[in-house]
Formats: structure tokens, sequence, C-alpha cells
């Protein structure tokens, strides 16, 4: 038995479902943060495994350092919108800030 | 069947993602997620490393684990009372939620099976930097000169969204 592609393919697809329940349940809005993360780490393993298997080019690997960049922008400005809503509402809890709801 | 070391290492860090991901996402605790978290993130700079893609395993630990992650835990000490667990990372609409993710994993393992992917053959393991230098350099410019605006954008914009309002009076 050889590990190939479908390995990672595997890995990813449960890290990918296991990111969206969190993103689905959590009500905690650094929760929710956390379950993006994880989404977008699955997405990185398969453009490293295609990368890998698909034949000798480096687009794959180019294409995850500018996800791992954008992730870092996205965390970095969600948590900042987080500080915000605690300093207003004094919570976090996603269902408890809904003021902008029409 | 014989099992090689490789496989045995793969199947290791394999479980290891999977269970620490597990953690983050069924944890009752904020806290124990933000650490599996981490171990989230090193195994799958380990999977990186199984992939013959030593610089982005590097940058993986230390963007996500040196900066990403420290920002989560900032971010969950200023905003918790973190003895209270009932508080803290509360679940709801748990079985829609798993019927989603049965529904979506299902596609995904389905479409992993039969999807009959091409391979060529195997990108040469070796030092990937200088190539990965020299497209950023080339063919990748524009999007690598766009990377850093964002990244100017995201910085000024956190520091605006996160200080205290100057009341002047």
């Amino acid at each position: 038995m050889t590990i190939g592609l479908n390995g990672f393919l595997i890995v990813s697809a449960i890290v990918f479902v296991l990111g969206l329940y969190c993103v689905l349940t959590r009500r905690n809005a650094i929760g929710i943060l956390m379950g993006v993360e994880l989404i977008l780490n699955s997405a990185n393993i398969n453009y490293l495994a295609f990368a890998r298997y698909g034949g000798g080019s480096y687009d794959g690997q180019i294409f995850a350092l500018f996800v791992i960049m954008l992730a870092a922008a996205e965390a970095v400005i969600g948590l900042a919108i987080v500080l915000g809503i605690y300093q207003t509402f004094h919570t976090i809890d996603v269902e408890a800030t809904e003021t902008l709801r029409g | 069947m014989s099992l090689t070391i490789p496989d045995l290492l793969f199947l290791a860090i394999a479980a290891f993602t999977v269970v620490s991901a597990a953690g983050v996402a069924f944890s009752r605790n904020i806290v124990y997620s933000a650490f599996s978290l981490m171990g989230t993130f090193m195994a799958a700079a380990a999977l990186y490393v199984f992939l013959a893609a030593d610089f982005v395993a590097v940058v993986q630990v230390l963007i996500y684990v040196g900066g990403v992650l420290i920002l989560i835990l900032f971010a969950v000490m200023l905003t918790h009372r973190i003895a209270d667990v009932r508080v803290s990372n509360r679940s709801v609409g748990r079985l829609p939620a798993l019927g989603i993710c049965f529904v979506v994993g299902a596609m995904m393992l389905t479409a992993v099976m039969r999807g009959g992917w091409h391979q060529g053959e195997l990108q040469p393991a070796g030092p990937t930097t200088a190539e990965i230098g020299n497209l950023f350099l080339t063919h990748y410019l524009l999007p690598f000169e766009l990377a850093s605006v964002v990244l100017l954008a995201a910085l000024i914009g956190a520091v605006f969204l996160s200080r205290k309002e100057l009341k002047d009076s």
C-alpha cells in the first residue's frame, strides 16, 4: 500500500466537514473564525496535493501561499471586528448582536 | 498488504489532523478549541512536508502558529470569562448541522473516490524556495504586489477598528 493522492484528499475532506460543522453550530464569533481557518487549511492541503501529484508545476504551492496570506489578513480583520463588537455589546455571541437585522 | 514506514507516518499524521480538527469543532471550552487548532496547524504543516512543499510548511508554521493562533488566543483572553464553560463556547442546531455536514461530506468523498484524477509524474522532491521566488517575481508579479497592498489595508483597518475611540471634549 502506498499513500496516493486520495489519502490527502480524504483527510482534506474530513477537515473541511469539521470546519463546516464548526461554522454552522458555533454561536461564538471566535469559534466561527476557527472553523473558517479549518476550511482554509483543508483547501491548502488540496492545493499542495494536486501540485505534488499533478506533475511538476509549482502553481499549487503559489496558490497555497496566497491562501495563507489572505487567511492571515482575514483573521486580523475578523478579530478586530470581534473586539469592536465586544466593546459595544459586551458579548461576542452572534445571536445577541443582531441590531443590523432588517 | 504491507505498511512501510512512510505509510505509517502518514496515517499517524492524518489521524492527528482529524482528531485535533474534531477537537476544534466539538470542544466545550473555547481555550481547548484554540489549542486543538494549534495541533491541526502543526499536523497540516507535517502533511505539507509529506507533499514535498518545504517552503509552504515553514510559512504555515510561521504565520498560522506564530501569528494567527496567537491573535486568536489574544482575542479569546480579551473577550471571555474563561472559567465559564457554558458561556464560552455554546453550540446550537447540532442536528441540522450534522445532516448538512453528512451530505456535504458524502458528496466530497464520492467525488474523491470516483474522480479518476489525472496523476502526472511526481514533482521531484527537493528545495522549492528558489523556484517559488522566481515565479513570484515573474509570472505572479501582479498578484504578489496586490498581496502587499491587501496586507497594508488589513493592517490599517485592524488598527482603525480595534483602537479605543478618543473622545475630545
